[in-house]
């Protein structure tokens, strides 16, 4: 376990968190401290409850105990809209795009929580209306350009390719201007070589925006290169928390990870 | 890239054109249909103005949303009851008469937004299917309250509802002067709306109807969009509801049932949910189909196949074109893909 | 004087339960489809509406109502529960099948629309005034309990109700049938890997729930003796809110929301004004959205088909 006092902005504290499903626990005593620019895995075999937790943080799920704060405010009477607002984001692991809409209305819808002009203005075509809708066309534009999809923008987002969709993802929760970002499975179904670039696409961004990730991945090779801290669930609960080599040669993580991963 | 102030401010005093000689346009329309046309046939015209309201309000809601309402007609019940009551209460009597005709629409639609929020705030928050079921109640219960209110005719029906004078010092007879105020009406919903839905806030209501799991975590307050189409909406519904009044000068509680919720929803379906041009097109046809040609094939076979007709369709539709005539397609869109096609070919 | 309220209120009650099995027999259904394909199957009104003019035909075409009768009754509850089952079987096959993966809100338009087809071409085929239902039982006093008429119509609603209501209980419960439309309700994708029928199933579930719907029609038209074509409408509604207030999914939630909301009514036009019976229903509807939206039953005992 990392000892070493960290004197960064906590962004995320989640303590003792417990989801409960019926007679399954599939999260049981959760606990994190993300500090402000941190990069933090968080690994474990299929089924370990490692969407769950996302879902837990990001307030789809209300936990049966425990507790999530962000930013010091208690994230439970929140609706999940409400802790968007307070800088977490997240993409999803099945990929959740708006399928019917263009590329660039998936990013300003996700912008729209910052733009500062009303039904009222939108209706009558106010000055108001066409300076913030410049704005946050111009800004998506932005984003799309970082992920290569500039050129995509007045397609449908459900036509995409599915790397594309799936960095369209991340560029559209970019759009809500975070603090942290929650990826979950970014790389689910790509191959290796864009894998790789993703990584350091995320790497580059979390510099960029000056953003602090927590990121799920299934292959714990993957994360090894890019993560300060990782976290290891397994069955609901965190067997192990370290640095990279820490983790790799924790005997638990070893049996419990990859022993799970043979079998599969 | 950035927009100025004062290129905005242009804009802005652009947008107005449009709607204005829209209007300015179809005034001239009824000047031309009053000599061409006669009274039926106008009759018919006012009619599909309403339903035209009627249709694209509902599409807000329904096609745009994702939200299915199967109480419109109970919106537009309120709406023409309110429009009817205040036209024929002796405290507006004196006021001058094209602008009270102008303006009752607005207090119809203020009532049913009204109403809308009452409905819409608790069903909304709930799974899909029981909005249907609730605002399915909704409309029965505002037409059992009519039924039983005799002050607004009850069952017997309001008779003799006026409308606006005709203005003959500017060459409009009654009729056009009905469908100048009808038809600014219309063209003041399809532009809302429109504007509405292109336009950044607009594409929430898109985002809700997509996913709604996804748009809460991108900041969309999933709930308060959905209240606010659907009052957006009622408030539409209740504009048409006037404009009905005042066209057929004869409301009855039977009127308002839930067939006439399935009519506008046929229209949204056959047109395409999520296609504004869809709506006007449908609601056009769904309104002369039953006069003019339905009217002939039941003087032949001695039965109304009306709503067989349309309840087949509706069916047909779903498995087979699922997305309506147009899709999510508006003229613009099929005007822009053609000049694509033509500049390509030539 | 106070012996007489009394006896009025225990007849009332009576008159509540029986109108109130009937509900339950039909809200059954919904909550059966609803179960398996989250869907609110619009159509079942009339496949009710359907159920009570097969029994008036078969009535009329063998002559029953000169020979009226528990044989008589029989009779006309197969006729009712054979068009039933088929109808609904059709229903589904060919309008709902086609659209399994379809958006829900598809499916719900296309159940709108084979509601309406029903309801209109029924009209054209049944004629739109309404018929009279055979007297296939006498509405008779049987006995007098504490001056309260227990009557015979009332005892064959309840008897038939009760009897209906066991067999689906043992039917679900006690059969392979049973376990099977309990599995796909739960999950129909797991229950598809583990070698169970969907199709199958789904067609087994609206036969069961298309049958008790045709149950209900005779009974009503037993109560009632005016059928016609819209007949369904209203108290397909009605149904659909029992089904919801006991909590839609829920079996033994349909028959206590029937019940509940059978005597609701009969005390409502007893002690309080007939003009808003109607909308009494609705008003309950939306108090249970408010207020307990997974109904009566529905997160205790979520006993799902």
């Amino acid at each position: 376990m990392a000892e070493r006092q960290d004197h960064r902005e906590v962004l995320l504290h989640a303590e003792d968190v417990v989801m409960q499903f019926g007679g399954l626990r599939a999260v049981d005593g959760f606990k994190l401290t993300l500090h402000q620019g941190e990069l933090v895995g968080l690994i474990g075999p299929n089924g370990a409850g490692k969407t769950t937790c996302f879902n837990c943080l990001t307030g789809v799920y209300k936990p049966t105990s425990g507790r999530v704060l962000i930013r010091g405010i208690d994230t439970k009477p929140l609706k999940p809209y409400q802790i968007s607002a307070l800088g977490m984001t997240r993409t999803f692991q099945n990929i959740r795009l708006f399928r019917e809409m263009n590329v660039i209305d998936n990013v300003i819808v996700a912008g729209l929580q910052h733009a500062r002009h009303t039904d009222f203005d939108s209706i009558f075509r106010t000055p108001r209306h066409y300076v913030e809708e410049a704005r946050l066309r111009e800004r998506a534009m932005e984003l799309l350009a970082i992920f290569d999809l500039k050129e995509k923008y007045d397609l449908k987002a459900g036509s995409l390719p599915y790397g594309d969709q799936r960095r369209l993802e991340i560029v559209r929760a970019l759009a809500t201007e975070p603090r942290m970002i929650l990826l979950d499975e970014p790389a689910a179904g790509m191959n290796n070589k864009e894998t790789e670039d993703l990584m350091h696409l995320i790497s580059k961004i979390k510099r960029d925006f000056n953003l602090t990730v927590l990121l799920i991945e299934h292959d714990m090779r993957l994360v090894m290169g890019i993560c300060e801290r990782i976290l290891v669930l397994d069955h609901g609960i965190l067997i192990a928390e370290g640095t990279p080599s820490q983790i790799q040669n924790d005997p638990k993580v070893i049996t419990a990870y990859l022993g799970a991963e043979e079998q599969a | 890239m950035t927009l100025t102030d004062r290129s905005a401010r242009i804009r802005f005093l652009k947008s107005l054109l449009s709607p204005t000689l829209t209007i300015l346009g179809m005034i001239g329309v009824g000047i031309a249909l009053d000599i061409i046309t006669n009274a039926y046939v106008q009759f018919v015209i006012l009619l599909m103005i309403a339903n035209t309201v009627m249709a694209t309000s509902l599409n807000l809601v329904s096609g745009f949303t994702g939200q299915f309402s199967l109480g419109h007609a109970g919106f537009m019940a309120v709406g023409a009851y309110v429009s009817a009551w205040l036209a024929m209460h002796p405290a507006l009597a004196g006021a001058p008469d094209l602008l009270k005709y102008l303006l009752l629409p607005i207090a119809s639609g203020l009532a049913a937004a009204a109403a809308g929020y009452i409905v819409g705030l608790p069903s909304l928050r709930l799974r899909g299917d029981y909005l249907a079921i609730v605002t399915l109640g909704f409309g029965e219960i505002i037409r059992v309250v009519i039924l039983n209110s005799p002050a607004i005719g009850g069952a017997r029906g309001l008779y003799g509802i006026p409308s606006a004078m005709p203005l003959e010092e500017i060459g409009l007879s009654a009729f056009s002067t009905q469908f100048a105020i009808s038809s600014a009406w219309c063209v003041i919903t399809v532009f809302t709306l429109w504007r509405l839905v292109h336009s950044a806030r607009g594409r929430a209501f898109l985002s809700v109807r997509e996913d709604e799991i996804a748009a809460e975590a991108m900041g969309i307050n999933v709930t308060q969009t959905k209240v606010r189409a659907f009052v957006i909406s009622s408030f539409f519904a209740g504009v048409g509801g006037a404009l009905f009044a005042h066209s057929v000068k004869y409301l009855n509680p039977a009127t308002f049932t839930f067939t006439k919720s399935v009519d506008f929803i046929i229209m949204i379906v056959l047109g395409g949910m999520g296609s504004f041009s869809g709506s006007i097109i449908a609601a056009a046809v769904i309104t002369i189909l039953p006069e003019m040609v339905l009217r002939e094939l039941q003087s032949i076979t001695g039965v109304d196949l009306r709503m067989v007709i349309y309840s087949l369709l509706l069916i047909l539709f779903m498995i087979l074109r699922p997305s309506g005539i147009l899709g999510t397609l508006e003229i613009p869109d099929l005007l822009k893909r053609f000049k694509r096609k033509a500049v390509q070919n030539g | 004087m106070e012996s007489s309220s009394s006896q009025e209120f225990i007849q009332h009650l009576i008159n509540g339960i029986s109108l109130g099995s009937i509900y339950a027999l039909i809200a059954l259904g919904y909550t059966m489809v609803y179960g398996i394909l989250q869907l609110i199957n619009f159509a079942h009104s009339e496949v009710y509406m359907v159920g009570a003019f097969a029994a008036f035909y078969a009535s009329r075409s063998l002559g029953l109502d000169q020979h009226p009768g528990v044989g008589a009754l029989i009779v006309i509850l197969a006729a009712a529960v054979a068009a039933c089952s088929i109808l609904g079987v059709t229903i589904e096959r060919l309008a709902y099948r086609p659209l399994r993966k379809s958006p829900k809100l598809n499916i719900l338009i296309t159940a709108i629309g084979v509601s309406l087809l029903l309801q209109f071409s029924g009209q054209i085929i049944f004629g739109a005034d309404p018929k009279l239902f055979p007297e296939v039982i006498k509405d008779v006093v049987l006995f007098e309990i504490g001056g309260v008429d227990v009557r015979s119509m009332d005892v064959t609603i309840l008897v038939i109700g009760t009897l209906f209501m066991t067999g689906l209980h043992f039917l679900v419960h006690h059969t392979k049938m049973g376990t099977a439309m309990r599995a796909v309700s739960s999950n129909g994708g797991v229950a598809a890997l583990m070698g169970i029928n969907v199709d199958r199933v789904i067609s087994f579930t609206f036969i069961i729930g298309s049958s008790l719907a045709g149950v209900g029609a005779v009974l009503v038209g037993l109560k009632y003796p005016k059928i016609d074509p819209l007949m369904g409408t209203l108290i397909g509604i009605k149904a659909f809110v029992a089904a919801v207030l006991g909590g839609i999914g829920s079996l033994p939630g349909a028959m206590l929301g029937g019940v509940l909301l059978g005597l609701c009514e009969e005390m409502v036009v007893a002690y309080f004004s007939s003009t808003y019976r109607d909308a009494l229903a609705f008003g309950i509807l939306i108090l249970i959205l408010l207020f307990k939206p997974a109904g009566l039953l529905g997160s205790l005992q979520r006993e799902k088909v």
